[in-house]
């Protein structure tokens, strides 16, 4: 599961089809510690990247998550809503938050691969 | 938290260098560098504290030696609590008013003789506190600062068993009696108190030996460090103000339900403390603003500053402590509402990111204390 993007916000994306899946990193889920609340969209919205689009909670403090890429939200995992920790436990697989069908389908390509984006956080834990 | 001017440095506690072994993550409050949580994290620090015992570096507070001929006397005049009352050996919760009645920080005073206290003050209060005291202090009596004194907390339901091993008879003391101990060579002053709605102590000694006293008690299994993170969400559960949050100096002790503080014959106008006139006003005509518990009916967090509003939308007061409650197993928050609002049961919306909650107000605490009361 190598070809996540990931954007500076920490979000990432799994392109499927004309779909994207998109949650927070393991990095991200790591900082924030235990995840106890999950605010995700309304299906049917339309975004743009980096609209404000969904809330995870941990115990600490509530941060805002981005849309990482342009589109419609056409699915969201509740399952994360009824167990927030699972952002914790598996950030990149259950832990999905919501899918976008992209408006434009090389948007995602923009963005960090994982490569890149280990780069980017070994230089922001310096 | 606290927020930090850069431009100083961070002071650090004694046990600094324990945390660092530890895994703390360090972060800047009341201008110390602490640890907010270690390897087990917020949420596995509080349920460890409830469940088994956890210990705090609490360091950073202040702590005050004042002796001499009317030592209670004076206390009882910056302070509304019953002190010349207090038996030696015995604790009282108490708070030091402003001539407005309002609340310039809220401590501990322990009688150590008929005219010795021992005090414990908030981190970032006491340098103000030390020089409120001073600055009243009669000639004859003397007020010592203590920073040569280290503080840890030892709390949960295990703590007990814990601390009789390493000092006999402590499992015996009652909540928010004293004794003297020493442990492995250290001499400790013990009191069976905390700030998290569990059983437990607290164990003052010399700087120099906290460390050691430290590793003898995480030495046990059943003791874990504990960072500020879950000092927070379990005082928030137990109900326990937060100073600079929860009450301040324009709130009174009436206004955030510490009545039970001041005995009966300290509640007239001329009982001799700054702000008697309040507090009497207060009980007989009301006041305006009351602190309550709240729960929030769904899982969106209430934090600090979060607008309560009436059911029909008028904004009524402010949220001044909020957060995830783990043993209450879901969010709660405390905040100031009319009284009209403040009965047990009165619906509330709470306004988070734009959108209203449906709220309630609650009897606090929100998961019940369990303080030693003798057997």
């Amino acid at each position: 599961m190598a070809n996540e993007r990931y954007t500076e916000d920490h979000e990432w994306v799994r392109v499927e089809g004309d779909t994207a899946v998109c949650g927070i990193s393991d990095y991200a889920q790591e900082q924030l510690g235990d995840v106890v609340f999950v605010e995700l969209p309304e299906i049917g919205r339309v975004v743009s990247a980096k609209d404000e689009i969904a809330v995870v909670e941990s115990v600490k403090a509530a941060s805002d998550i981005y849309a990482p890429v342009s589109g419609e939200v056409v699915a969201v995992n509740s399952a994360v809503e009824e167990d927030p920790e699972t952002v914790n436990r598996d950030a990149l697989g259950k832990g999905w938050l919501f899918k976008i069908k992209l408006t434009d389908a090389a948007e995602a390509e923009s963005l960090m691969d994982e490569t890149s984006y280990e780069d980017y956080i070994a230089g922001l834990d310096e | 938290m606290a927020d930090h001017d850069p431009s100083t440095p961070l002071a650090e506690t004694p046990l600094a260098a324990l945390h660092a072994r530890l895994g703390g993550k360090m972060v800047p409050f009341a201008g110390y560098s602490m640890p907010v949580q270690y390897k087990l994290g917020i949420l596995g620090e509080h349920k460890h504290t409830r469940e088994q015992a956890g210990l705090f570096d609490v360091s950073h507070m202040g702590q005050a030696s004042l002796s001499g001929p009317g030592a209670p006397e004076f206390l009882e005049t910056l302070c509304p609590g019953d002190i010349a009352g207090l038996q030696v050996g015995r604790m009282r919760y108490s708070v030091l008013l402003n001539a407005d009645g309002g609340i310039i920080d809220d401590l501990m005073v322990l009688r150590l003789a008929d005219n010795a206290f021992h005090l414990v003050l908030n981190a970032a209060c006491k340098t103000e506190d030390f020089a409120h005291i001073a600055a009243h202090l009669p000639a004859g009596l003397s007020f010592t600062p203590r920073p040569d004194l280290a503080l840890v907390a030892l709390q949960g339901p295990k703590a007990a068993a814990v601390l009789g091993e390493l000092a006999p008879g402590a499992e015996r003391l009652d909540f928010m009696q004293s004794a003297n101990a020493s442990i492995g060579g250290v001499d400790t002053l013990i009191t069976r108190s905390g700030y998290t709605g569990e059983d437990g102590y607290e164990l003052s000694c010399a700087n120099a030996d906290i460390e050691v006293l430290a590793e003898r008690l995480l030495a046990f299994d059943a003791v874990e460090p504990i960072g500020l993170g879950a000092r927070d969400s379990l005082r928030l559960e137990a109900g326990l103000c937060l100073y600079g949050h929860d009450i301040d100096t324009t709130t009174s002790p009436i206004e955030a339900g510490l009545i039970w503080i001041i005995p009966k014959p300290r509640r007239t106008a001329d009982a001799g403390y700054p702000g008697a006139a309040r507090i009497a006003r207060e009980i007989a005509d009301g006041v305006s603003r009351r602190r309550v518990g709240i729960r929030p009916a769904g899982r969106a967090i209430a934090r600090e500053g979060a607008v309560i509003l009436s059911p029909d939308g008028d904004r009524i007061g402010v949220v001044t402590s909020g957060g995830f409650g783990p043993s209450a197993e879901g969010p709660v928050a405390m905040g100031y509402v009319p009284p009209a609002y403040a009965k047990t049961g009165s619906p509330l919306l709470l306004e988070v990111r734009g959108k209203q909650h449906p709220a309630e107000v609650v009897k606090m605490p929100f998961v019940p204390h369990r303080y030693y009361r003798g057997q």
